[in-house]
């Protein structure tokens, strides 16, 4: 037995997880019409790389990734893409996303497969490269592209996650149960690309037959499969840590920083399906479950409706909304149109039989059962009291984004205070207002950018002017020759006057900008009247890459925590 | 917008104070058998005030009246009173407790949850200070009264024939009294007190009261153990120094309202502290304080003005022990 | 008698070194730019629109420190904006006059490009240079750093330029604030 470390907090809610893992992993039917959404990982959504009216073969790629944290997408089955448009989207907001809907023919045709069968003895950048072509992305809902995580070397511990701690859902354990071999495969090569010393797969204790299966698929490779103590959220990955190493990951450190780094058993298993069997990520198990006639797992392609799923489990009577994921981290569908995406591990029909309402809510009590149940180890209800009086600054020095939102809080409140969603409400406030903040600072220094050069190029105008002007004086002196009349020579120093007045206004209004200049960027140019000549090309220059360094500085102070420091400045 | 968690813990703010009540039974049936049924009718009193002024209250500030008289935190906050209560006092005296608690300490403040002072302690604190006299008449297991006699004297002060008055003190006032004559704490602890082991029995009750609530996970360990640590922690070298003027711990622990301080006072949570450390910290200084006051101040007994300093520190106490999050202990974020 | 003559040359004296002290600090401690604007400045939302009849955010957060205007003169910053800078200035908050431009919905401009004659107009009207062309050429504006100030509209000859309400994407959209069920007025504390 490997000693165990253990997190604050954590709740036990009532699993419902045996209800879904009666009956084998099926394959669900393919649907009339697949909307694979082009919003499939952590990054942008990807850009297609077909045309309506195209055919597509089953595994051929339809979109490139776009940005580093984007994932390339591919044709779940073999059939025609009949449009390219926005289409429901699996997101609380409701909001359509852009999708490549595909008739499939029925066919099923694979395009080329290339399997890397010698992934043994390929450099590790090809693999990852590889990785990133299949779009393999975490599956455990964090869709964070996989060859990013992969490209980590030289672990102390690869953790396996397959402790699915939230209730009802049951895909990973299913997965494990019945393909722990593909599962081991995944892992050799993860383990392959990051060189852990050891390589541990956690599991919550409530899966014996996973954990059995997962022991015998992994005899004699040297991987250990870890029993944990059942308590939600152990499968969160920063818990998972904690439970086996017992190493803390912080807020805003990623944990390969301390040798670790963790995957999910179904992003595993497509790293094997992957790399093994050149297959890129065209489907994934959802756990198909709440009030339906028949609650299973089945293997479904990305894009299948979400409602052609539940009405296949056998939707029942009284069902008010479809979750997908678990009932504590999980949201509610607003359109059962939306295709499945990558993280779609679960699909809950509610109704009020199965997850009954929240009793109404009522005034906080600080009774502190939520600090004792958080695994983060913060104040809910300090936060609870800032964010809902609008004190978001307050909320951030109360450690407001290490919250995980695993509601663990919310779950055990007696007072039935929704307070995971005062916390998303704070950090969506608090994410628009350095949005806003960063736009204004930039529009600020854009503005007195362009002030700064239209002051300059007039400038320059008046005395380009000048200059002209005394050129053309000279011409006049020189053509005039000797026997100059009285009268010209009379209006001369008129025009020297004019000249030296426009000189000396100019010179002004250089010291103007140039001081101006020096006041916004705080450093730039030397102090002092500069003379107007002076103002060469290479000053200014200068002074123009001072405002864009300042400019730069501004736009990258975190405007968090300048929002910090002027509350601070306030209250001292 | 209905958003995560789907899930709950079905316990609901109602829940909570049923079982705070529930826990308080025992306790108040020693009571009723030691001090008679006065105690019962303390206990109507104020609960029917409580519920009234909260009622009233609440109407008032335009809240659900429905839904927060069901939340049963008036209820608490009258038991904690009655029972504090002398339980031969005048009726009037629970009854402008009782409405002083939920009227000035709770509903002003914001009712339920708001309340930056224990109400019970507000409404008893306020009595004290307002009628002494009053609030010294502690009924004692020896009142030679009947029922109907003792209901008599709670509602028209009336006493039967033959006798003259009921002025007997508690243990603790009787200390008091007995060491300004120069009677040594040994000689005064040795005679058959009156009352000493009814009120031990008492706290008996509400010690196990406690305990339940600790085991339902509804109070934590931290503010009663820290508390009455606070105060065995000063009585115990005082006595071992000086036997003749104080008395041993286990006297302090048992005797006034320690064990009914303990378990359902200073463990309130709305006006206590939250955090682990905090909680300690504070049951502490409210058991010095309670020791010190008893000991070296004015009043015989001193739960209430202990727990209401100590409720004046909590923001800042909560705000200075706050546990370091989820990784920071080796980082060195605070 | 002499007693109070005591007192009064006593309290003198203080009121002296103090009173030099303070001239000593203000003077060594100067601040050199006013930062009132600069606070104000920084609640505005720079949109640089001049709807509120100053040439820009900055000369209005100028003539708001000088208590020359109003704080309720800047649309976009709306409502909220003119909260904020009621809490910053310590005065009454102060809805938007009547008839007043009012607060519209966040916007930026877009260019009917198939019009555009590239007269650049409007890339002088821009107070941002958020409009990318050059003379004869298509313009385009840069959508990010657009304020949605309309100056540009005005100019354009052909009239090719139209204001686009910023809809929310995955990636702007936030989570409502909360709404505790069944406790109507319980949340008026807040």
């Amino acid at each position: 037995m490997r000693a165990l470390y253990d997190f604050n907090g954590g709740v036990h809610p009532p699993e419902h997880k045996a209800i879904s893992t009666g009956t084998p992993i099926r394959q669900a039917p393919v649907p009339p019409r697949l909307y694979v959404p082009m919003s499939q990982s952590l990054g942008n959504a990807a850009l297609p790389c077909v045309a309506v009216g195209d055919t597509v073969l089953k595994g051929q790629k339809i979109a490139e990734p776009d940005g580093r944290l984007s994932a390339a997408v591919h044709a779940p089955t073999s059939g025609r893409v009949v449009a390219i448009a926005p289409h429901a989207y699996p997101h609380p907001s409701g909001l359509s996303e852009l999708a490549v809907v595909i008739e499939p023919d029925g066919r099923d045709a694979w395009t080329e497969r290339r399997p890397v069968a010698d992934w043994r003895v390929r450099p590790a950048g090809e693999l990852l490269a590889r990785l990133a072509e299949m779009g393999v992305v975490g599956l455990g809902g964090a869709v964070f592209p996989t060859h990013l995580k992969a490209a980590a070397s030289a672990l102390d511990t690869l953790v396996i996650n397959g402790a699915e701690c939230e209730p009802f859902i049951s895909c990973d354990d299913m997965l494990m149960r019945e393909r722990a071999g593909g599962i081991v495969d995944g892992i050799r090569v993860l383990a392959h690309l990051t060189q852990p010393r050891e390589v541990l797969i956690g599991v919550e204790d409530n899966k014996p037959e996973a954990i059995a299966a997962l022991r015998q698929a992994c005899a004699g490779s040297g991987f250990t499969v870890v029993a944990v103590p059942t308590k939600y959220p152990s499968g969160g990955a920063k818990q998972l840590i904690r439970i086996l190493t017992g190493k803390a990951v912080p807020h805003g450190t990623r944990s390969t920083e301390m040798g670790v780094q963790c995957f999910n058993v179904a992003t595993a298993y497509s790293v094997g399906r992957a790399i093994v069997h050149g297959e890129p990520v065209i489907s994934r198990i959802v756990t198909l479950t709440g009030d339906v006639e028949r609650p299973h797992n089945v293997e479904a392609l990305l894009g299948t409706p979400v409602r052609f799923l539940i009405e296949y489990a056998g939707r029942r009577a009284g069902v008010d909304a479809v979750l997908m994921g678990g009932p504590m981290m999980g949201f509610a569908l607003p359109d059962e149109d939306a295709g499945i995406t990558k993280a779609s591990n679960c699909l809950i029909a509610k109704s009020p039989a199965v997850l009954p309402p929240r009793p109404a809510a009522m005034p906080c009590i600080r009774c502190g059962e939520c600090a004792s149940a958080c695994p983060v180890e913060l104040q809910p209800m300090d936060l609870y009291w800032f964010a809902k009086a609008k004190n978001f600054g307050k909320a951030q020095e109360w450690h407001l984004f290490d919250c995980i939102e695993c509601g663990a809080c919310s779950y055990v409140c007696p007072s039935q205070i929704p307070l995971v969603d005062y916390y998303r409400y704070a950090k969506g406030e608090i994410w628009a207002a350095e949005h806003d903040k960063k736009a204004a600072d930039r529009a600020r220094a854009r503005h007195e950018f362009r002030q700064f050069r239209l002051e300059r190029d007039k400038s320059e105008k008046t005395q380009r002017l000048a200059e002209r002007a005394a050129i053309k004086e000279k011409e006049l002196a020189a053509s005039l020759g000797q026997p100059a009349a009285p009268a010209p020579r009379a209006a001369e120093p008129a025009v020297a006057d004019d000249d030296a007045k426009k000189a000396a206004i100019q010179a002004a209004m250089e010291r103007a900008a140039a001081r101006k200049a020096e006041k916004q960027t705080g450093e730039a140019a030397p102090a002092g009247p500069a003379p107007a000549a002076a103002l060469d090309d290479a000053k200014k220059a200068a002074i123009q890459a001072a405002m864009e360094r300042a400019a730069a500085r501004k736009a990258e102070k975190p405007a968090a925590r300048d929002a910090a420091q002027q509350k601070d400045d306030k209250e001292r | 917008m209905i958003s995560s968690p789907f899930m709950a813990r079905p316990t609901t703010v109602s829940v909570v104070m049923l079982k705070v009540l529930a826990a308080l039974v025992p306790g108040v049936v020693l009571s009723v058998y030691f001090y008679g049924v006065g105690v019962l009718a303390q206990l109507a009193l104020a609960s029917a005030t409580a519920l009234v002024a909260e009622a009233a209250m609440l109407r008032a500030r335009g809240q659900p009246v429905a839904v927060f008289l069901k939340d049963g935190s008036a209820l608490v906050t009258a038991w904690l009173l009655a029972l504090a209560m002398p339980p031969l006092g005048a009726w009037w005296l629970v009854v402008v407790a009782t409405a002083f608690a939920i009227v000035i300490a709770k509903q002003l403040y914001g009712g339920l949850g708001n309340n930056p002072f224990n109400p019970a302690m507000v409404g008893f604190a306020a009595m004290i200070v307002a009628f002494p006299a009053q609030m010294a008449q502690w009924g004692s297991a020896v009142a030679p009264l009947s029922a109907p006699e003792q209901l008599a004297y709670i509602f028209g002060r009336a006493l039967p024939a033959g006798i003259d008055a009921i002025v007997s003190a508690t243990p603790l006032d009787h200390l008091k009294t007995q060491l300004s004559l120069g009677v040594p704490i040994a000689t005064t602890l040795a005679e058959p007190l009156h009352g000493r082991a009814a009120g031990q029995w008492v706290a008996a009750g509400y010690l196990a009261g406690a305990l339940w609530l600790w085991q339902q996970r509804l109070i934590p360990w931290q503010t009663p153990v820290a508390m009455l640590a606070g105060v065995a922690t000063l009585a115990l070298p005082l006595w071992l120094l000086d036997p003749a003027r104080y008395a041993d711990p286990l006297f302090h622990l048992f005797a006034g309202a320690t064990m009914l301080g303990a378990g359902f006072i200073v463990t309130d949570p709305v006006s206590g502290p939250t955090t682990p450390r905090g909680r300690l910290i504070f049951g502490f200084l409210v058991g010095v304080l309670v020791y010190v006051i008893r000991v070296f101040g004015g009043f015989p007994d001193s739960i209430a003005f202990a727990v209401l300093i100590m409720n004046i520190a909590v923001p800042f106490i909560d705000h200075t022990t706050r546990p370091p999050v989820f990784g920071a202990k080796k980082g060195g974020r605070a | 008698m002499s007693a109070i003559l005591t007192a009064i040359a006593l309290m003198a004296l203080i009121a002296l070194a103090l009173g030099a002290v303070l001239g000593y600090a203000s003077v060594k401690f100067r601040v050199e730019a006013d930062p009132l604007v600069e606070k104000i400045d920084a609640v505005l939302p720079q949109t640089q629109c001049g709807q509120c009849g100053h040439p820009g955010c900055r000369p209005y957060a100028q003539a708001i420190a000088d208590g020359v205007d109003d704080i309720n003169k800047c649309p976009p910053g709306g409502e909220d904006g003119i909260r904020k800078l009621a809490e910053l200035l310590g005065v009454e908050y102060k809805p938007f006059d009547e008839g007043a431009a009012q607060p519209k919905p966040r916007a930026v401009a877009v260019i009917d490009e198939a019009n555009c004659i590239g007269c650049t107009l409007c890339l002088q009207a821009c107070p941002v240079d958020a409009i990318l062309g050059a003379a004869k050429q298509m313009h385009t504006i840069i959508a990010s750093e657009c304020t949605g100030c309309e100056l540009c509209i005005a100019p354009c000859p052909v009239d090719c330029i139209a204001m686009k309400p910023l809809e929310p994407t995955l990636k702007t959209w936030k989570w409502g604030e909360p709404v505790i069920r069944i406790h109507p007025v319980e949340d008026t504390r807040a």
